[in-house]
């Protein structure tokens, strides 16, 4: 703290405002986030309230309550949702960075005929949107028998081009003549792969698992595509049958607010505790 | 008997010096040779192929047919193409436009603000800057849906919407304004909301980006004669963090595709009134969900990734390597 106090006494001018104005900045574009955390302890008074207030005066938990009772009246419960959503992400996330890790360490360190192929390929599909191209993937979920299954969730996530692209950059910095004295010793590609590679790169996979978490987390499109059973759906599906089709009524803000909070929690306390890694692997994140 | 005899003496050649192997001989030995490289990357592109590759090719196809989802696609050419300039009037009108505009803010010039921003931060001591990136990256962590009750909230169009609110207590506006349900302000909600939620991984690159230039350039840049900021940033800065500059302009191609949904979650409906806020991604959903001609809703998402990839192809002639560097 003191350092911190330190520091800023050091400053000159033109860095004193520009500290103000960033902060002023910051303070406004994290209003969202204020808000949503505000609204969701509301009590339901609070959120009719006229004129309308942004903080919270008399905080209550009763949002959360109703969101995980209000399923009384639906046939899936609240929990079904989050199961699902907990279960889907955490698999998601060892599923990617497990073929991530493979692919990238491939990628980087080994030599084989199509690679030059490979990489132009995953260069291009660095821009791939998913939501381009529903029909066709809906079709082949469909072929392949996906529909209503956790692995409809998981294995389209695998198919990851930034995931392999970011560690296979960070991979590229493991100097070659480590491999090699490994390889020297008796070493199999496993053996590298698990020994060496993986504990290297854990900045990177720090990095695409949060990735991954919050694309996961946060998203609907799975859910309404591929999962035709209310109780293979996740969170963020539930979350907009929330929110959609009640844009001038306030009913329901409070829930759809504590369920947001939801969302977003454990994608800020994971940033939070990673936020180191992910700055330095992103260093390496350039397209070269 | 003699052409046994030559026929013999042939297979005898044959073994002695067997023929040199042909491509695909070749490329199946050397497939086996390279065997633990692709069983590596085996789950990967596997998937890569199933919802990737397989779904942009069979987009393609599919835009040259006809298809209902039921019965069998029959081939048309290019007339899908042909009644997409000649008789969308709801795409020329208004899909078109609206996407060149919501992308044109979003895409290039949320981009230069995310650089500007990066920048500024970067100027900061360092204690300070993890502080300030976490507040301004995480709308983007909390995602579009989480954020939707926060956005509908802000620009409902009655007396209770906290914008309206403010507004009128600064007597800005006198009555209430339907930000949401006016067609004249739709498309500029829905882009200030996504720029605001598109401060993500791009962001982050950037501000690790700054880290990367050598210190020692901007001490040579002075003594060569440079002597604003602007300058520092334009000839050294920039060109110094290309490969990073590069990453984010992907990922703001990305952003801005897939933020296509955000009128669908402000609004609560599919397709927005008068089509205010209609963008090409709900251009596609509205013929492969609502009127299910799938073939013209994959012709549709053809010339979406065509745009992108010329996007992309922007961006590389901007940041991509130069020949000899």
């Amino acid at each position: 703290m003191m350092a911190i106090v330190k520091q800023i006494r050091r400053l000159t001018l033109f860095e004193t405002l520009l500290l103000l104005a960033l902060l002023l900045l910051a303070a406004f574009m994290s209003l969202p986030i204020v808000f949503i955390i505000n609204h969701a302890f509301k009590p339901f008074h609070e959120l009719f309230l006229f004129p309308p207030t942004f903080l919270v005066k008399d905080p209550t938990l009763t949002n959360f309550y109703e969101l995980f009772m209000r399923p009384v009246a639906r046939i899936v419960p609240f929990s079904r949702y989050l199961y699902n959503s907990i279960i889907v992400a955490a698999l998601s996330m060892v599923a990617v960075i497990l073929s991530s890790c493979m692919a990238a360490y491939v990628l980087s360190k080994l030599q084989f005929s199509l690679k030059k192929a490979v990489m132009a390929m995953i260069m291009l599909a660095l821009m791939f949107a998913p939501e381009t191209v529903a029909i066709p993937r809906y079709l082949i979920v469909g072929w392949l028998q996906l529909n209503n299954t956790y692995f409809g969730h998981i294995l389209p996530v695998i198919a990851s081009p930034v995931a392999v692209f970011l560690i296979k950059q960070f991979i590229d910095q493991i100097p070659a003549e480590l491999l090699e004295a490994a390889k020297m010793d008796g070493a199999s590609e496993l053996r590298i792969f698990i020994r060496i590679i993986i504990p290297l790169s854990m900045p990177a996979i720090a990095t695409i698992s949060i990735i991954t978490f919050q694309g996961v987390w946060g998203d609907a499109s799975a859910s309404t595509l591929f999962m035709q059973d209310e109780t293979m759906k996740t969170l963020p599906y539930y979350i907009t049958t929330l929110t959609s089709g009640m844009a001038n009524t306030v009913a329901g803000q409070g829930m759809a607010a504590a369920a947001g909070l939801l969302m977003f929690l454990p994608n800020l306390i994971i940033f939070l505790f990673a936020q180191r890694r992910i700055m330095e692997t992103m260093v390496h994140s350039g397209v070269k | 008997m003699k052409e046994q005899v030559a026929y013999k003496a042939g297979v005898a050649a044959a073994l002695k010096h067997p023929a040199p192997p042909s491509r695909l001989q070749r490329l199946l030995r050397s497939l086996y040779r390279e065997r633990i490289a692709y069983l590596f990357m085996a789950p990967f592109l596997l998937c890569f192929t199933a919802f990737i590759l397989l779904p942009v090719l069979m987009a393609i196809l599919m835009s040259f047919t006809s298809y209902d989802a039921f019965r069998i696609p029959h081939f048309t050419g290019f007339k899908n193409y042909i009644s997409l300039i000649t008789q969308d009037t709801v795409f020329m009108k208004h899909a078109l436009p609206n996407t060149i505009k919501f992308a044109f803010f979003v895409g290039p010039i949320g981009y230069l603000l995310t650089f500007f921003i990066a920048w500024l931060i970067y100027q900061l001591p360092k204690s300070v800057r993890d502080l300030v990136t976490l507040a301004i990256y995480a709308p983007s962590i909390a995602g579009g849906i989480a954020l939707v009750v926060v956005w509908q909230a802000a620009f409902s169009g009655d007396y209770v919407g906290y914008l309206n609110q403010f507004l009128m207590n600064y007597n800005m506006i006198e009555t209430p304004v339907l930000w949401l349900q006016n067609p004249k302000y739709l498309l500029n909600v829905m882009i200030v909301v996504t720029i605001w939620m598109g401060f993500g991984v791009g962001f982050l690159a950037m501000l690790a980006g700054f880290d990367t230039v050598n210190r020692e350039l901007y001490e040579a840049g002075r003594i060569d004669g440079i002597s604003t900021r602007l300058q520092e940033v334009y000839y050294i800065t920039v060109p110094s963090m290309k490969p990073q500059m590069l990453f984010s302009a992907v990922m703001a191609i990305v952003g801005t595709l897939k933020a296509g949904a955000i009128s669908v979650q402000l609004t609560g409906m599919p397709i927005t009134k008068q089509y205010a806020g209609h963008l090409m991604l709900n251009h596609i959903d509205d013929y492969a969900f609502i009127r299910f001609e799938l073939g013209y809703a994959s012709m549709l998402s053809v010339v979406l990734l065509l745009f992108s990839y010329a996007a992309m192809k922007l961006s590389y002639r901007l940041f991509g390597p130069k020949d000899g560097e």
